[in-house]
Parts: C-alpha cells; sequence; structure tokens
C-alpha cells in the first residue's frame, strides 16, 4: 500500500510543479515527473509478490509469473512521453528565439 | 473478418511514410499522395457505412484467436457509430487537403504538412475503431502529437504560445485518461472493452467505478474542451492554419473526444443517474458558457473557436439527456430521439464549422487580417466565400432548411419531451444568441462598407479553395435530409441501437 501511496504523492509533486512554476521548462519536467508516476503505477499493477520473468519454463510448471501486459502498456507508454517531451522542448526552444524569454508571464499574446 | 478495417489506418500511415521519403524529389508529389489518400478512404469509409447497417464486423490484428472466450489479441471494431465516424473524419479531411493545395503554398515545408496530415487522419481513424482502451490512447496520442505539430505550423509567436497551452493541457489529459486506464485494467484485468463490461459485472465496486469514471470522464473531456476543460481550445483552433482549423473542430474534438465518451459510457460503464446528470451539466453549461465568451470576440477564428465549445455543448447535453433515460430505464423511445439528435448535430457541425473556418482562411488569404472590424464590403468582390459563409452561418444558427435546424429542433423536442424543460429554453436562447454573433460576423466581413472595385480589391480565391467550400455548402443542405424516417434508418437507427443496447456491441465481440 505503501509504494502506491508514494506513487500518488509523486504525482501530485509533478501536478503541483505544472501549476506553479512560471518557467516554461519546469512546467516540461514536472510533466514529466507526472508522466512517471503514471508509468510507476502501471508497472506496480502488474507487479506479482515472488513472481518471476513471464517465460514459460517447461522444468517449472507451477512458476508465478509476473504479467507481462502492464509493461508492454509502459513500454509503449514510455516512447509516447518521449514523443510529446520532445515536442515540447522544440517549441521552447522556438519560443525562446521569438520572446526572448522563458517566463510564463511575459508569454501572453492570446487572450479572451 | 472485414478486410477494409485495417486499411484505415494503413493507408494513411503509408501516406505520410511515402510523403516524407519521395516528397522532396517529385514537386507536387506530396499534394497528391495526400490527396489520393484521402480519396481512397473516404470511398471505402461510404462503402462501410452501406453495407455494415447494424451488424458489427470485428479485426483480429495478427489473427489472435481468443483463448477460453478471453479476447488477447488487438480487435478493431466496425459498427454504425464508428461508419459515421469514419465517414465524417475522411470527408472533411479529403476537403481539407484538396483546401491546402493552394492555401499551404503560403507556407514552406509542405511536405511535413501533407506527412502530419495522414498520421493526424491515421490517428483519429485509429480511435474510432480501435476496440479496446490502450489502443485508444495510443491512437490518441498520434492524432494529437500531429495536431501539436500542426498548430505551430506557422511559428509565429501567436501559433508557439497557443501549441504550447495546448500540449501542457493535452499531456495533462493523456495523463488522467492512462491512470483511468491503470485503474480499470487493477480491477478487470483486462483491456477490451465488451470484456471490460464483462469482468467488472453488474455490481461493480462504487468506489473505484465512480473514480474510473471521473478519470476518464475529466481525460476525454479536455480532449472535447467541454466547458471547465475548454481552455486551450480557443488559442488552439484560431492559430493553426485554417484547413487544420476546420479538421481540428470539425473532427478532432469529435473523434478524440466525444465519440470515445459515448462509446465508454454507453457500451463499457453501466450509466449511472448521478454521472448522467452530471454530463448533461456539463453540456448545458458548455452550450451557454461558450456562446457568451463568443459573443464578444472580433477575431473571426476565434469567434468561431467558442462557438464549436457551445455546439459541442449542444451535443453532449442532447446525449445527456439520453443517458438520464436509459440509467431510469424509463421512455426508450425519447431516449433514442435524444442520441439521435446528439448524433445528428455531430454529423451536421463536423459540416458547418469546417465550412465556416474554411471561409475565415479565404478572408484571411485574401486580405492578410482575422480582424473583423479591419474588413467589410467584402461580398462584391468574393461572391462564393460570401454565399458559402452565409449557407454555413445559417445552418450552424438553426435556420430552415439548412441541416442545424433540424438537428436542434430533434434537441429540443426531445428534451421537452423528457420533461427537462429548462434544457430546451437554454438551448433556444443560446440558438438566437448564435444567430445574433452570426448576423454580426456576415455584417463586419462582407457588407456594411460600401467599397469601389478598382485593381487593388480583393479577388475570389483560387479553385481548390472555392470547390471545397462549395461542396461543403451543399453537404449542409444535402444533411437535412437526415431528418427523413428513409434516410434516418439506415444512416443513425442503427447506431443508436448499438448505443442504447451493448449487448449487441458486446455479443459479436466476445463471440457469445
Amino acid at each position: 500500500m505503501v509504494v502506491y501511496l508514494l506513487c500518488f504523492i509523486l504525482f501530485l509533486v509533478g501536478l503541483y510543479g505544472v501549476v506553479t512554476r512560471r518557467n516554461l521548462v519546469k512546467i516540461v519536467i514536472s510533466l514529466s515527473i507526472m508522466e512517471f508516476s503514471v508509468f510507476l503505477f502501471l508497472a506496480l499493477i502488474g507487479y506479482v509478490h515472488d513472481g518471476v520473468v513471464p517465460i514459460v519454463d517447461p522444468a517449472n510448471p507451477d512458476a508465478r509469473y509476473v504479467d507481462p501486459l502492464p509493461q508492454a502498456m509502459v513500454l509503449t507508454a514510455i516512447v509516447i512521453g518521449l514523443a510529446t517531451t520532445a515536442m515540447l522542448m522544440s517549441v521552447i526552444i522556438r519560443i525562446y528565439r521569438k520572446y526572448k524569454t522563458l517566463d510564463i508571464r511575459e508569454i501572453k499574446n492570446l487572450r479572451g | 473478418m472485414n478486410p477494409l478495417i485495417p486499411l484505415f489506418v494503413a493507408v494513411p500511415l503509408a501516406g505520410a511514410f511515402l510523403t516524407m521519403i519521395f516528397g522532396k524529389f517529385v514537386k507536387n508529389l506530396n499534394r497528391y499522395i495526400g490527396l489520393i489518400v484521402l480519396l481512397f478512404l473516404a470511398i471505402i469509409s461510404y462503402y462501410s457505412i452501406v453495407t455494415v447497417s447494424g451488424t458489427v464486423s470485428v479485426y483480429k490484428v495478427g489473427g489472435w484467436e481468443p483463448i477460453n472466450g478471453i479476447p488477447i489479441g488487438i480487435y478493431m471494431v466496425m459498427d454504425s457509430l464508428t461508419a459515421i465516424l469514419l465517414c465524417i473524419i475522411n470527408t472533411i479531411g479529403l476537403l481539407a487537403v484538396f483546401y491546402s493545395f493552394t492555401y499551404i503554398s503560403q507556407y514552406t515545408s509542405e511536405n511535413y504538412f501533407y506527412a502530419l496530415f495522414c498520421l493526424m487522419v491515421a490517428g483519429m481513424n485509429g480511435v474510432v475503431l480501435s476496440g479496446d482502451l490502450f489502443n485508444i490512447y495510443v491512437f490518441l496520442e498520434i492524432s494529437a502529437i500531429s495536431s501539436y505539430a500542426l498548430v505551430a505550423f506557422g511559428v509565429e509567436r501567436e501559433q508557439l504560445e497557443a501549441t504550447f497551452k495546448y500540449q501542457v493541457l493535452g499531456g495533462l489529459a493523456s495523463l488522467l485518461i492512462l491512470l483511468g486506464i491503470g485503474f480499470i485494467y487493477w480491477k478487470a484485468k483486462t483491456l477490451n472493452l465488451a470484456d471490460i463490461k464483462v469482468a467488472l459485472g453488474s455490481a461493480p465496486e462504487k468506489i473505484h467505478y465512480l473514480l474510473v469514471q471521473m478519470l476518464l470522464l475529466s481525460g476525454f473531456g479536455l480532449k472535447a474542451a467541454i466547458i471547465p476543460f475548454h481552455a486551450w481550445l480557443p488559442d488552439a483552433h484560431s492559430s493553426a492554419p485554417s484547413p487544420i482549423s476546420a479538421m481540428l473542430s470539425g473532427v478532432l474534438i469529435k473523434a478524440a473526444g466525444i465519440y470515445v465518451i459515448l462509446r465508454l459510457f454507453f457500451n463499457m460503464f453501466i450509466i449511472s443517474e448521478e454521472v448522467a446528470i452530471l454530463i448533461t451539466t456539463l453540456g448545458a453549461l458548455s452550450m451557454a458558457v461558450g456562446v457568451f465568451l463568443a459573443i464578444g470576440q472580433w477575431d473571426i477564428k476565434r469567434l468561431l473557436a467558442y462557438h464549436s465549445i457551445s455546439q459541442m455543448g449542444y451535443v453532449v447535453m442532447s446525449v445527456g439527456v439520453g443517458m438520464i433515460l436509459v440509467a431510469r430505464n424509463t421512455k426508450p423511445e425519447v431516449a433514442s430521439l435524444a442520441i439521435a439528435g446528439g448524433l445528428f448535430h455531430l454529423i451536421n457541425h463536423a459540416a458547418f464549422k469546417s465550412l465556416l473556418f474554411l471561409n475565415a482562411g479565404a478572408i484571411e488569404y485574401r486580405i492578410g487580417t482575422r480582424n473583423l472590424q479591419e474588413m467589410g464590403g467584402l461580398s462584391q468582390f468574393m461572391p462564393a466565400t460570401s454565399s458559402t459563409s452565409f449557407v454555413a452561418s445559417m445552418a450552424i444558427s438553426g435556420i430552415p432548411p439548412f441541416n442545424g435546424f433540424f438537428s436542434k429542433l430533434i434537441i429540443i423536442i426531445a428534451a421537452i419531451m423528457a420533461k427537462f424543460y429548462l434544457l430546451a429554453l437554454i438551448a433556444v436562447i443560446v440558438s438566437i444568441i448564435t444567430l445574433a454573433s452570426f448576423m454580426k460576423f456576415q455584417r463586419y466581413a462582407f457588407y456594411n462598407k460600401e467599397v469601389q472595385k478598382d485593381e487593388k480589391s480583393p479577388k475570389e480565391v483560387p479553385f481548390p479553395m472555392v470547390a471545397s467550400m462549395v461542396t461543403l455548402g451543399i453537404l449542409c443542405l444535402l444533411l437535412s435530409l437526415l431528418v427523413l424516417p428513409q434516410v434516418r434508418d439506415i444512416v443513425l437507427k442503427p447506431a443508436i441501437d448499438i448505443l442504447m443496447n451493448s449487448q449487441m456491441y458486446i455479443s459479436p465481440i466476445l463471440g457469445m
């Protein structure tokens, strides 16, 4: 239970960062922290106590396997998360060239 | 096994790939690849909507058959609701690509535009076709990431700011969805939509169920820009190039937001009355707040973007009324009428909102501004743009004989028959305010000023843009035919049956 709670706290830390930080790069870092807390949660779901690698071994038919599906999901989600982060960082580079600042308070052309 | 199903995803992916490899060497190859891909997809989606008629066909990717009745492979499911969405996506996509022929030539790197466009279409087709929750997430991200890039296509100050906002909120939405998927997998140990419904059973654990519903509702609500989650939409939709605005507003928020909410809450969850009331309230709120935010705008595309929120509110509200009645298990005919109204408005909104965005693009293309106060008297210079935008404005404000009138009428009648008089009243008032704000758009953009015609005055836009706009204008009229019972029985009725009776969706997938 404690691990799930820690995982949730990590999620909240990320959310706090997204809401309060003023620097664009720090917002992206906070978003990544949130992302990884969700990945951690997914990986925890598949955990089985005393489980072994899910490769069927004819010598040991009674083995308890960990659930491989959440691991596959996390791998896919990490790839997607990487794409999103790369996209965000490239946008930030472009924003810095146009605005000469990373402060979110000074980037507010769009209002209303 | 329907062999057409994987083509909806595979063909646009291949199109994007070919554009990036060969587009550099042959001039204009990229646009023809885009056009051919979308034309092909549009044709097979029309073929599907005619042949599907109430059946549910399943394609198992890689041929993984179920073991002991438990589905293990990736399932792609085609039913009537999916077929309707596929028709919307690919028709609007085809017209937007044809419109881009001249519109995008004012930007550099056209190759990337057509490649990203094909990717976005592949993602949306995947979302509506996939039969399991995780693939919905994956395809959602494919379409979302390509739309982030397309919103920033102009790489000016506003576009970059809008895309940053859009990406942070979109990333948050994806995380909420992923967390919801994790919680579902925890209890159900499966990801197939039909199997989840069976695994969670008829008496699910209440707190877990409510948590999952709220996570998924807020995640997909962010994608659909329902009112408390709407902050990104006006920026993103108004900053994108116009054909992309038409795709985002006309298609993406429906395929990635509304469709998934419909599918999950009708076919995967057992609808409870509290959640149905919440969805109806959110719909009514978006309807009212969206239109009030819209009426003060002077930027055409921002005005249209706020109206998207408001019109999506109609769809959500109407479907929500249907959900309440289904949850109470009373008046099934009124519930089916309410859902019919919602779906009908969804189809209509795709036609007239994309047309309005294309009109806004045509105006921007000729006079280089989006501010209503700086234009005027355009009706004498741009007759095609002016007349098609008149058609679309009348359709969105609900003036007969255009399509918007009939769908709003059905929504209001259904609300009255379900005894939700307040909702019906709000719908009527919002419709009147919509009319007022589009009168403003028509007056300031096309009339108002007497301008002498000389050499410097703007000309009509080139042929591809005119052709796309006129086709959509004709569609706005033709879609009114869906109100006739004969046509409605073929197109809308099977989709409503699937939504109302989830056993019809589950049995063919699980092979029961």
